[in-house]
């Protein structure tokens, strides 16, 4: 072990005198780069986030303010936001909105269903969910409207059962292919989405806790309130984040599913880029994705708020 | 913290002898509503899957047949997109594994306070839509990047990002990682040592997890790969949407999932059984 | 004595040199003499000599491939144009992403330059074509049979020219809808749940389906330049129940789905939807149609074998094959005043409604319709 390792990763352990022989014989730009050197050690992840995740957004935002010819405007972003009957701050009101009831519904349901599944004896059944969820998680498309045109539109399976069960899905207003029946199609990744966060925190409440908070004589709910959910909220919390980042950019399955009957953000910028009518407005696509971004960051700001709120209130 | 199909989770539902009264009805409660949130979950689950493959076990005079299923088998195309798919899914984990197991367990050990940053960036890929990222990509990006599949292996590793970064965080976070690390290096082991000998193999659940976590994810990602223009397993299945055939498109698309589920379920039974027989080893030696 | 040897060596070695360099030019001027001719700057075919059609058959097979992007098997008969192709001139056709749009083929032209998957042939909406044209993407090339092509469907310059066009027609499940509706007037007076009609995609971003939404304003009270009534159109049928917002296939036929769709009359007819009594007609009260469009990539990986291609396409045999597919080629009305159209292909056509004229919508009028749809459609069809 040379000097330099014990002061750099082992403050507590004071070889005498090194720390004052080591600051003589080192000079200043060596002690620059000893100080910024752990910090490397990162840097390869930095350089690929940078790479994947920040060139991407960079040149989104570039493009959203580039002609179709070339030069600087601002008029993509102007007709995204008052253009073509405010098409596109509905698409954005409704991924919001789509995102929100798909990060809050599944999100409590995801926790009682990640916990039945932790507290049963069963290895078999915890590695069969697993790894469903984590199929489940990412499936969707094509496939899953499918699966559900077979379940619950007006001829579905489901529908006619619970016809005979004398639920007619019609009258109660329940239609597939409307904002609540895209809904429950995302139910169909989103609950798995969250069973995969929550599981890893559930498996961190002790049952050692339980025992001692029911030896101290409190009832199952002062445990929850006390214990359980104050562990628990972190994850929570940062489930129902993932959650809303899946459903607000959910592409492929809000395309089939919904066919252009509900504007939403993510289909809006694939049908200037990539459809088959709009020939030649590609901007305006980046401006849509520009504004995703927008909306995306101050959800990470109101995020990080509500997160060291939450532990404040949790100390 | 348990990760997400280690076998730590077991102990902490080791049935305790329990002092206080009262307790065993309350089990007892928990029990049954577990079964009904169980049980409804499920249906949720399954229905559709046996809407879907109801449909395809039929041919197009509404018979029941085989017939979707035995024409899949000779597809077009279909090893081509399997291969690519288990190609681009190879090169995903191994880059996602060297690339983030070093950068949290260095984090843990050397810069606990960069954390809170760490923690920023991974959630970044959930605040970019993949769409987004796609589109950037596709705008930017060079030539020779653009014609390689392993572009798509680039960007699930920043897809999976989170998952595997939470992961590994809480595997890591339950080992006492400084005092192994200090108790490796102070009995002599150098750091090479230290990582193979005694971080991994005290890591492998979650890295487990995460490894499990991007192959589900290499082989449901859709949106990316058909934008990029390469025919993955997603996107092989979804060419067969226009086909003329209904019931071949859904046994596609039935096969997909379940043979996802399959491959997942195989590489943690294989996981299972090597780290039982290692166990063995070391009771044994 | 030394400076006469050094003079003599200089002097072999000079000789040496100039007779290799000679040797290695006599050579390349021979190599590039069978290779001479740049298929990528050919613009049409002549007669005899290096660009004749001979020279191009040998020079496209030894390329030996094709790559083609975004064509269904089961659209207007591809997958047997593809057959025939490969087996007459043993040249291997690659089909990259069958399912793609327009737009990812205009896409594939630049994104995938530099793999040997670089597409030859783009075969896609006329606007798309036009816009690839501006972007420099395209090459000019006039087949043999270009005085065949209407003036219409192609571009003056031979950048890119019409290869088969159909109607928006009616498809329907004889086994289940007890009356079909021959007309698209007729869909408006029935209440679902007896028809259940559905579109092949979403009209935001998918040409036939915005075609559907242009007939539907023709009879609607609007035209093809006012598509207002069409969304109006869908609007009512979605409140009577009619309108199933789904992907219309032959999944959702057979499931039962949609039992009524509006589609291109080539992809419904002709084993297109294979549902048992599934039957294609045009309706009585509009008839409007649309030419898809062939283009060469300018920077094609295999030049010859994409010319050759094009020759293939638009030859008799080719034309043919299109016709097989239900689709109606472009060079149709000469193939029919000259006898090389197959009479029983013809025959099989979907019968023209007596009384209307075909319209077909200028790529202004359907990039106006495809800005309308994509403003009101939410608003109006989704209330």
């Amino acid at each position: 072990m040379s000097h330099s390792e014990v002061t750099a990763s082992d403050p507590g352990t004071l070889i005498p005198g090194s720390d004052a022989v080591t600051h003589h014989r080192i000079s200043r730009p060596r002690r620059l780069f000893r100080r910024i050197a752990p910090a490397l050690g990162i840097a390869p992840f930095i350089i690929y986030s940078f790479l994947g995740l920040g060139i991407p957004a960079i040149a989104v935002t570039y493009y959203a303010f580039q002609k179709e010819t070339g030069g600087w405007t601002f008029s993509n972003i102007h007709f995204m936001l008052t253009g073509e009957k405010h098409v596109f701050l509905t698409g954005f009101e409704n991924s919001i909105k789509l995102g929100l009831l798909s990060a809050v519904i599944p999100g409590i349901l995801g926790v009682f269903i990640a916990y039945a599944i932790q507290t049963s004896n069963s290895n078999i059944l915890r590695r069969l969910t697993a790894t469903a969820a984590g199929v489940l998680a990412n499936f969707g498309g094509i496939n899953l409207t499918f699966m559900f045109v077979a379940t619950l539109s007006s001829t579905g399976i489901l529908t006619y059962w619970l016809a005979d069960i004398g639920i007619k899905l019609s009258s109660i207003g329940f239609n597939l292919y409307t904002f609540s029946g895209v809904l429950v199609v995302y139910m169909y990744f989103q609950l798995p989405l969250m069973v995969l966060v929550v599981t890893p925190a559930l498996g961190g409440l002790r049952a050692s806790w339980r025992e001692a908070a029911e030896n101290m004589g409190a009832s199952s709910w002062q445990y929850w309130l006390r214990v359980g959910i104050p562990v628990l909220l972190p994850s929570i919390l940062g489930g129902m984040l993932l959650l809303f980042g899946s459903a607000f950019a959910a592409y492929a399955t809000a395309e089939t599913l919904t066919l252009g009957l509900i504007s939403l953000s993510p289909i809006q910028i694939g049908n200037y880029l990539n459809g088959n009518v709009i020939a030649g407005q590609t901007h305006v696509g980046y401006a849509i994705a520009f504004g995703m971004l927008v909306i995306l960051s101050i959800t990470m700001i109101l995020y990080s708020l509500v997160r060291r709120r939450a532990s404040k209130w949790l100390r | 913290m348990a990760p997400l199909v280690g076998e730590v989770a077991e102990a902490e539902n080791e049935v305790v002898p329990s002092f206080s009264t009262g307790s065993s009805k309350r089990r007892r409660r928990v029990r049954w509503w577990r079964g009904v949130v169980l049980v409804l979950a499920g249906a949720f689950f399954l229905i559709p899957v046996y809407a879907g493959v109801k449909f395809s076990l039929q041919n197009n005079e509404h018979h029941f047949s085989f017939q979707a299923y035995e024409s899949l088998a000779s597809a077009p195309g279909f090893t081509a997109a399997l291969t690519l798919s288990l190609k681009i899914a190879l090169v995903t984990m191994v880059v996602s594994t060297l690339l983030m197991v070093p950068t949290a367990i260095y984090v843990h050990v050397r810069l606990p306070r960069l954390r809170r940053l760490l923690d920023v960036v991974t959630v970044l890929p959930i605040v970019i839509p993949p769409i987004v990222l796609i589109v950037g990509v596709l705008g930017v990006y060079p030539l020779w990047a653009k014609s390689s599949p392993y572009l798509l292996s680039f960007m699930y590793v920043i897809l999976a990002m989170p998952f595997v970064y939470r992961s590994l965080d809480a595997g890591i976070g339950a080992i006492d990682l400084k005092t192994l690390t200090e108790a490796s290096r102070s009995l002599g082991g150098s750091w090479s040592k230290t990582m193979w000998r005694v971080i991994l193999p005290n890591i492998r659940p979650a890295l487990l997890s995460a490894t499990v976590l991007t192959l589900a994810l290499v082989f449901g990602e859709f949106t990316m790969a058909q934008l990029d223009i390469w025919q993955t397993i997603p996107v092989w299945i979804a060419q067969f949407s226009v086909s003329s055939d209904g019931p071949i498109q859904v046994a596609a698309s039935m096969i997909g999932l379940l043979g996802t589920w399959v491959l997942l379920l195989l590489v943690v039974s294989i996981d299972r059984s090597e780290s039982r027989r290692n166990r063995k080893k070391l009771r044994s030696s | 004595m030394a400076l006469k040897k050094i003079k003599t060596a200089l002097l072999a070695g000079a000789t040496v040199a100039s007779l290799v360099a000679v040797g290695i030019t006599a050579n390349s001027i021979a190599a590039s003499g069978a290779t001479s001719v740049n298929w990528a700057k050919v613009t049409h075919l002549t007669k005899t000599g290096s660009t004749s059609m001979a020279a191009l058959v040998t020079a496209a097979k030894k390329e030996g491939t094709l790559n083609v992007v975004a064509l269904p098997s089961n659209w207007a008969n591809y997958g047997n144009i593809i057959k025939g192709f490969q087996k007459k001139y043993g040249i291997k056709i690659n089909s990259e992403n069958p399912e793609g749009s327009s737009a990812e083929e205009i896409q594939a032209l630049t994104s995938d330059k530099g793999r040997s998957s670089d597409p030859d042939v783009i075969d896609v909406g006329t606007s798309y074509a036009v816009t690839a044209k501006t972007q420099g993407l395209l090459a000019p090339y006039k087949v043999s049979t270009w005085s065949e092509i209407p003036a219409g469907l192609k571009q003056a310059g031979g950048y890119w020219f019409d290869d088969y066009g159909g109607y928006v027609a009616i498809g329907c499940n004889t086994k289940t809808v007890k009356v079909c509706p021959t007309s698209l007037k007729a869909m408006l007076t029935e209440k679902g749940p007896t028809y259940k009609i559905g579109l092949n995609n979403s009209p935001l971003t998918s040409n036939s389906a915005l075609a559907a939404v242009e007939a539907a304003a023709v009879v609607n009270g609007g035209s093809l330049n006012n598509v207002a009534p069409g969304v109006k159109f869908f609007a009512t049928l979605n409140k009577n129940g009619a309108f199933v917002n789904t992907i219309a296939s032959a999944t959702t036929a057979l499931s039962g789905a949609t039992n009524v769709i509006i589609w291109w009359d080539y992809l419904q007819s002709n084993g297109g939807i294979k549902v048992p009594g599934w039957k294609v007609v045009l309706p009585s009260d509009v008839l409007l149609g649309e030419y898809y469009t062939q283009g060469i990539n300018s920077g094609a990986p295999n030049p010859a074998a994409a010319r050759l291609w094009e020759e293939y396409l638009y030859s008799v045999t080719g034309q043919n094959l299109w016709l097989a597919g239900g689709a109606r080629p472009a060079e149709l009305a000469f193939m029919q005043a000259h006898g090389t159209a197959n009479k029983t292909l013809v025959a099989k056509l979907p019968i023209l409604p007596a009384g209307q004229t075909p319209l077909f919508p200028t790529t202004a009028q359907i990039s106006a319709a495809a800005t309308v749809v994509n403003t009101s459609w939410a608003a109006q069809v989704g209330k």
